[in-house]
């Protein structure tokens, strides 16, 4: 088995930011993403493409990604890679330089990488203000290449509709930023326009795009900026009236410990080296073989009779496991253990069956109705808990079971507070009478070879037995 | 004063000097009985190709699916979802059945179905509720809940034990509770996590008294039911962790993380003794759950991967949900698994 050791990082040297489930993904994507950037160290070639009447700076194509993480992540099959590659750029890390779409296509295509400022690493959580200047200021430029897709249209109605009257302040701002990138040189325009809609891309999608922004909300609280103060993109100052989101309210800080904690600790510790344990290779066999043992009762891994009920729509599987008349591969599991054998109603049945026979169906039965008594609801356990003693142990009871004399002053000790665990070690020591004793006899019963041969006389045969009738007649 | 706490603070580190190293011996102890290589699980024959494709989507959730159950009679299932919906479905005919339970509020994170198949229980907020299931369409199920479990943080799991009558929740407020359905009365608690606790998982063993839960401090921990006490540790995530399941012999078990490893521990080793990771996955693992031989999990990153639990590799990769995977679980009878996600879906 693989064994995976790495070594333990002392607990406060970590940046407890960066511990938080998402950052840990972000780094991980973005070490990918640097490794793919930088040729010297095997990455893709960054050019500028000729098209048309122009040229497009700083592009990659798709298919030179899908091959990069092919070989680069040991992946072997290319679907895996679009499938990796379409999740980096919905999280807004790659872009294609012409599509609001945030997806991979192993292809021509033409995609950009995003620049470290827009990363969600930063913990951007943009307003609407932010949203809407980002638009006006669009409609502001007149170039093709930055007119609305009909979405970005009718947001932006929405937005003007609910910030009517603060519209001129954001006008503005949107006049404002569109001088500020007059300013920047033409070909750094181009890419810097398209990050800009990438980052937008990730904040505000495409309807029917996934949102890669939710985050889990049990997570939340642990984030970087757990009271969302809100950081403009434009650099607007915070609007006072926004409130943090309820949801993102700080985590508790983690309590110092205490003696009483470190003394607990240390206790547990000295329990744990105490433990006596079994070696791996052990545990490795023990595994094996157990499922070796099963493996024909796993209905993923092996052809079930007569059907996985799930593929060919055909209940009889089922039909026949909740019957009282069972296969012989169900009989042949209770051979396994007593364990297995008490677990299937049949079974239980047969036994309790047997153990009459052997005037000793008590064990059976006390075991059975303490397992009861332990789902009781608790106002009943009391009274439950007396009936038990009365029916298998007081003097005179008439289903005696034999007990240690341990076991027995424990367990009367125990019912002058009767509780649900009150029989545990009565129940556990006729466990062990049960198995070490009864059971190996119980497997050579005639009762339970029958069964396991389907000699039954006059009963209905089933499985496969039936199946090799009809073929011979 | 001042003196005084210069003392504690004195013996403090000394404790702590002492706890660090007992641990560093437990470490060295445990590590003498990992006596094997990667040869044993070599010598398993491999699983061959496998097939898996999706038999049935249920679609009805108006939003992100949160948790699922499965009913004892391996076909209905209850699911829970943001849309603060409870809806119970046959999944073999894809039919809700008519009880779909609208909650007071929209974070329903945890969802389970009775042993008995008569009722379902349902976390929300930081309380849990059972509600018994009718076949009358016209009954009111809300009416008739029982708020059973109240803990002072989010509630993110629930099961029932083997019975309708006791339930086992964990909750973000650090610790596990065991409650009598009947009375409300809190039966057990279980404090050891020094952080959310996310998940947990009873042991399958009819005889067994002990569950396993996990956490965001990256601890999985064994607990004893009778007496509250943490019996086993295992610390060797890189991040929270999301989901427990214990092995069918109930001698091991795998955790899911965000760290986008899954681990098997074995308890007898009292050690991890198989790490199920690839280079390309990144994402976390949401759930986990086992039928024999493989490791099913889903993950953050929309897909779900099985693993060979003995040889450690990966079997397959299952493409299909449109978001998260939020929720996995292997039917009771093992013919098949059933997933949610933030996609709105069941499959």
């Amino acid at each position: 088995m693989a064994e995976g050791s790495k070594e333990r990082v002392g607990v406060g040297l970590t940046d407890p930011d960066e511990d938080s489930p998402n950052m840990i993904v972000y780094r991980k994507i973005e070490n990918i993403v640097s490794r793919i950037q930088d040729e010297k160290a095997g990455g893709v070639a960054i050019r500028t493409v000729k098209s048309f009447l122009s040229k497009i700076p700083s592009v990659v194509s798709g298919v030179d990604i899908v091959q990069w993480l092919m070989k680069n992540l040991s992946i072997d099959d290319p679907a895996e890679a679009i499938h990796l590659g379409s999740l980096i750029a919905a999280h807004g890390y790659i872009f294609p330089i012409s599509d609001h779409v945030l997806a991979l296509k192993d292809d021509g295509t033409l995609y950009r990488f995003q620049s470290p400022y827009y990363w969600p690493s930063n913990c951007w959580e943009p307003e609407n203000t932010d949203y809407a200047i980002y638009l006006c200021k669009r409609t502001m430029q007149n170039k093709a290449r930055l007119e609305l897709a009909d979405y970005e249209s009718e947001n932006l109605a929405r937005l003007q509709r609910a910030f009517a009257r603060k519209w001129e302040f954001i006008f503005l701002q949107a006049e404002a930023q569109v001088k500020i990138d007059r300013k920047k040189d033409k070909a750094d325009r181009k890419v810097l326009d398209s990050q800009e809609r990438a980052f937008w891309d990730v904040h505000r999608p495409v309807p029917g795009c996934v949102n890669t922004t939710e985050m889990d909300i049990r997570k939340c609280r642990r984030e970087k900026n757990p009271h969302r103060v809100k950081r403009s993109v434009y650099g607007v100052p915070d609007d006072s009236q926004s409130q943090p989101s309820p949801v993102h309210i700080s985590s508790t800080p983690a309590r110092k410990l205490t003696q009483e904690d470190v003394e607990k600790e240390i206790s547990f510790l000295n329990l744990q080296l105490g433990r006596h344990c079994m070696k791996v290779s052990k545990v490795a066999e023990s595994l094996m073989g157990y499922t070796e043992q099963f493996l024909e009762y796993d209905p993923l891994v092996s052809a079930v009779e007569p059907s996985n009920p799930w593929i060919s729509d055909d209940t009889t599987f089922w039909d026949l496991e909740a019957s009282h008349d069972p296969t012989q591969q169900r009989v042949k599991k209770w051979g396994f253990s007593l364990e297995e054998a008490l677990k299937d109603p049949a079974g239980r049945d047969q036994f309790l069956k047997f153990l009459e026979t052997e005037f000793s169906s008590e064990n059976l039965r006390f075991w059975l109705a303490v397992q009861d008594l332990k789902r009781q609801p608790l106002q009943d356990v009391p009274a439950r808990a007396q009936e038990i003693w009365q029916e298998f142990l007081a003097e005179g009871a008439p289903s005696s079971i034999n007990l240690d004399s341990h076991s027995f002053e424990r367990t009367s000790q125990n019912l002058k507070d009767p509780g649900r665990y009150s029989f545990e070690d009565a129940q556990e020591h006729i466990f062990t009478l049960m198995k070490s004793d009864s059971y190996a006899r119980f497997l050579r019963s005639g009762i339970y070879q029958d069964l396991q041969f389907a000699r039954k006389k006059g009963k209905s045969l089933t499985g496969k037995r039936l199946s090799g009738l009809m073929q011979s007649s | 004063m001042a003196t005084q706490e210069v003392q504690l603070n004195e013996t403090l580190v000394h404790l702590k000097t002492e706890s660090e190293s007992l641990k560093s011996k437990l470490e060295e102890e445990r590590a003498k009985l990992h006596d094997v290589e990667h040869q044993v699980a070599e010598k398993v024959e491999g699983l061959g190709q496998f097939v898996m494709k999706t038999r049935r989507t249920l679609k009805g959730h108006g939003n992100k699916v949160l948790c699922m159950d499965w009913c004892k009679d391996k076909r209905r299932i209850v699911s829970s979802s943001q849309d603060g919906k409870v809806i119970v479905w046959d999944a073999f005919t894809t039919n809700k059945q008519e009880h779909a339970v609208t909650m007071p509020c929209t974070w329903v994170m945890a969802c389970a179905y009775a042993p008995s198949g008569c009722a379902v229980a349902c976390g929300l907020d930081n309380k849990c509720s059972v509600y018994p299931l009718s076949l009358d369409k016209n009954e009111n199920l809300a009416a008739k809940k029982k708020s059973v479990a109240m803990h002072t943080n989010y509630l993110s799991a629930c099961s029932f034990t083997n019975s309708d009558m006791q339930i086992l929740t964990s909750s973000g407020d650090g610790t596990c509770a065991l409650w009598d359905v009947e009375s409300g009365q809190l039966l057990q608690s279980f404090h050891g996590h020094a952080a959310d606790v996310l998940c947990l998982d009873l042991a399958p063993s009819e005889t067994g008294n002990t569950f396993v839960s996990g956490g965001c401090d990256k601890k999985a921990n064994v607990w004893d039911m009778r007496s509250g006490q943490c019996i086993q540790s295992f610390e060797t995530h890189e991040s929270d962790i999301n989901s427990v399941s214990y092995y069918p012999s109930g001698d091991a078990f795998a955790s899911g993380s965000d760290d986008a490893t899954c681990r098997l521990y074995d308890l007898r080793a009292d050690r991890e003794v198989a790490i199920y990771s690839k280079e390309s996955i990144i994402f976390g693992v949401s759930s986990v759950d086992f039928s024999l031989r493989l490791l099913f999990g889903g993950y953050n990153d929309y897909t779900i991967n099985v693993w060979d639990v003995l040889k450690g590799t990966r079997v397959s990769i299952l493409f299909g949900h449109e978001n998260r995977v939020s929720t996995l679980r292997v039917s009771p009878d093992g013919t098949a698994f059933c997933t949610g996600s933030w996609d709105h879906t069941l499959r």
